[in-house]
């Protein structure tokens, strides 16, 4: 799960991470108000979406007046925000982060992330601040210091060392650095982050070391444990169709094709979906109904598919290991039959009692198409695409 | 001959007392396996159908001599649920549960290490050595005991699907097994294709594969130094869009790393035939194979 830049700062400044002084404002009034309280010009006006590439897109602004903030703020809000990172429709603002100005010396780079490989959390530090750090890598990797945590161990002295030391840090800056990334692991393994990044860490003309972005991902599976960041979940920033999917526990996304699909398994979902492609077409979404769907799942399934209206075919591939094939066809029967369909669907079943499965889809009287499996299954998808 | 698991392998069942726990535990039973023990904390003394319920792993491996889990327990506490395996000494460990936070298994993960246990899994279907024991959740029938197949995968169904298409194909499998779809696991590609190639009864491989992470690609590196057996691959996710977690944890191309381009250039650079038609591998699998 994603969460935005101020409420990152909030648990930042909570573990004594260092941020700038700053508010959150959902109009220009907010937003006025806000900037007099920080005591002084310029503020900066950063418009709050869930994608990088603010500044790039002009979603960040300085402001040396109050007038200058109301007009940035009018013309940010309510509009949408197009940054490298979004859709070419671009995101709609609906907050701004009013923050204090810093008088900056310079810029780096510190993130914290899992690595998969090694099963440690990866401390990434680097003096190209500012950058976008996957250029840095490519570039120069040489710019970046990694520094590997078990994390059975725990954050020892001589990593925030390695790390201090590698970015060229000394004296009292070194010791407020290795202190804030001390914080920042805490804050990291607390609350099961699946990134931390501060892009960029500055150090200010004053010889303060603050985070000046802040930018954390959450581990979904491990959401359960921490109610607080879950209120967090800003449903604005997620696809409709998604979040309508969440509410019963369907994984699925909306990729904009044309071929709606429902599958059982993600790697099955994938391989169908680019089964898809092969076909001619262009998948319109994945959905995994999982191993234990049962035909309230699969009518929702179906009807969220169907809400799209970018689907002009709909392919079921359902591969019934332990689920059996008949219960799954009184399900999709059962779903056609409340849903209505308005367009051609594709059912391939294979697995456990495949036959009646089949039988019972056959004596229906629903226009389904049957596939015999999965090569039969794209070719039917290709006729249906190509007509 | 297969690897991991055979006849020899006494099971113990972790969460045997739940609804998924005992649903598979009787389909395990039904396909021959022998499930020695269940253990489910608070529960012992007690037994699920023939089966004696422990409350430790420790005990339920004291008694009955169990050398190999399968776990069930809900994600909450099935870090705790391997480690335990793991001390009382349990050789194979089979982590069925879905849904385990990454850092609970990085611990585990650094807690195994020097450890002899072996972990497959989280978040796979088991493991299953055809017409001698199954453990994990996948349906016997589609399988065809006698080799000479080995199948690794990442996925579930997708394995299924793919050991279908090799049983209609007359094709038989030595040993098939998922190591799971989170980005944190016990065993990885590279510890498979080294029992395979070292596995008298396997005499080629089938290594399926998803977007996310680098195990493919090291499977590759390593496939091209020590295996001479042929493999046959397939790498799910083509159309995945980037930053996008498609259902399993694992499966999520993250900036410029993890495509299934990628994975699929490093599996022909290391002389692997890649299926590009899902629909077709069966058939590539028996002139690949034959």
């Amino acid at each position: 799960m994603k969460i935005h830049e101020y409420q990152a700062k909030e648990l930042f400044r909570k573990h004594g991470v260092p941020v700038p002084e700053g508010t959150v404002a959902f109009n220009p009034d907010e937003a006025c108000h806000a900037a007099d309280k920080l005591g002084g010009y310029p503020v900066v006006v950063k418009a709050q979406i869930h994608a990088g590439g603010r500044g790039k897109g002009g979603g960040v602004k300085l402001a040396h007046t109050a007038d200058e903030v109301r007009q940035h703020a009018a013309a940010i809000l309510g509009k949408p925000l197009v940054t490298p990172q979004t859709a070419p429709e671009g995101r709609t603002v609906r907050k701004l982060l009013i923050e204090q100005g810093l008088n900056i010396e310079k810029e780096l780079y510190l993130s914290l992330i899992p690595d998969r490989a090694t099963a440690q959390v990866i401390v990434m530090a680097s003096e190209a601040g500012g950058m976008d750090i996957e250029e840095v890598a490519a570039t120069t990797p040489e710019k970046i210091i990694k520094v590997m945590i078990d994390p059975l161990l725990g954050i020892q002295a001589y990593h925030g060392r390695q790390a201090a030391y590698g970015l060229g840090l000394s004296g009292p800056l070194s010791k407020a650095f290795m202190q804030l990334l001390n914080k920042l692991y805490a804050l990291f393994i607390g609350s099961d982050c699946s990134l931390v990044e501060i892009n960029p860490l500055v150090i200010t003309t004053q010889g303060g070391i603050i985070a000046l972005d802040a930018k954390m991902d959450f581990d979904d599976n491990a959401l359960f444990r921490h109610p607080d960041i879950f209120a967090y979940r800003d449903t604005h920033e997620e696809d409709p169709l998604e979040v309508e999917a969440s509410k019963y526990h369907l994984n699925y996304i909306n990729l904009g094709g044309n071929v709606g699909n429902m599958v059982n398994g993600a790697g099955l979902a994938m391989a169908t979906m680019d089964l898809i492609k092969n076909s001619g077409a262009e998948p319109a979404n994945f959905l995994d109904v999982g191993g234990g769907a049962n035909a309230e799942m699969v009518e929702n399934g179906f009807r969220i598919i169907l809400s799209d209206p970018n689907v002009k075919a709909i392919l079921i591939n359902i591969f019934g290991g332990i689920l059996r094939c008949d219960i799954l066809a009184e399900g999709v029967i059962e779903a056609a039959r409340k849903t209505g369909i308005q367009v051609p669907v594709v059912v391939r079943l294979e697995g456990t009692n495949v036959e009646e499965g089949r039988k019972l889809l056959a004596a229906s009287g629903l226009k389904l198409m049957t596939a015999t499996d999965l090569d039969d299954a794209a070719k039917k998808v290709a006729g249906i695409v190509g007509a | 001959m297969a690897i991991y698991v055979d006849r020899q392998t006494k099971v113990v069942v972790q969460g045997i007392t739940g609804k998924e726990g005992q649903f598979h535990s009787r389909q395990c039973i039904a396909y021959g396996t022998p499930i020695v023990a269940g253990v489910t904390p608070g529960k012992g003394g007690e037994k699920m159908d023939d089966v004696p319920v422990f409350d430790t792993v420790a005990e339920a491996v004291g008694v009955t001599g169990a050398n190999c889990s399968l776990i069930f327990v809900p994600p909450p506490f099935a870090a705790d649920a391997i480690m335990e395996a793991a001390d009382a000494g349990v050789g194979v460990i089979v982590a069925i549960t879905e849904g385990i936070p990454v850092l609970d298994m990085m611990r585990v993960k650094n807690y195994l290490k020097g450890k002899p246990s072996r972990l497959i899994g989280p978040n796979c279907p088991g493991i299953i050595t055809p017409g001698e024991c199954k453990i994990g959740i996948m349906p016997g029938p589609i399988h065809k005991p006698g080799g000479p197949i080995g199948v690794v995968s990442r996925s579930g169904t997708l394995t299924y699907e793919v050991v279908h298409q090799l049983t209609r194909q007359g094709i038989g499998q030595s040993t098939c097994l998922g190591i799971g779809g989170d980005p944190v696991t016990g065993t990885n590609f590279i510890d498979c294709l080294q029992a395979f190639q070292e596995d008298d009864a396997t005499r080629g491989v089938v290594l399926v594969g998803e977007i996310g992470g680098s195990a493919e690609e090291e499977a590759a590196a390593f496939i091209t130094a020590h295996v001479d057996k042929p493999v046959v691959g397939f790498i799910a996710g083509l159309t995945a869009p980037p930053g996008r977690r498609m259902g399993h944890a694992g499966a999520i191309v993250s900036g410029r790393s993890g495509t299934a381009q990628t994975k699929i250039a490093a599996m022909e650079e290391a002389g692997i035939h890649v299926c590009r038609d899902l629909g077709k591998f069966g058939e590539l699998c028996a002139r690949v194979f034959s």
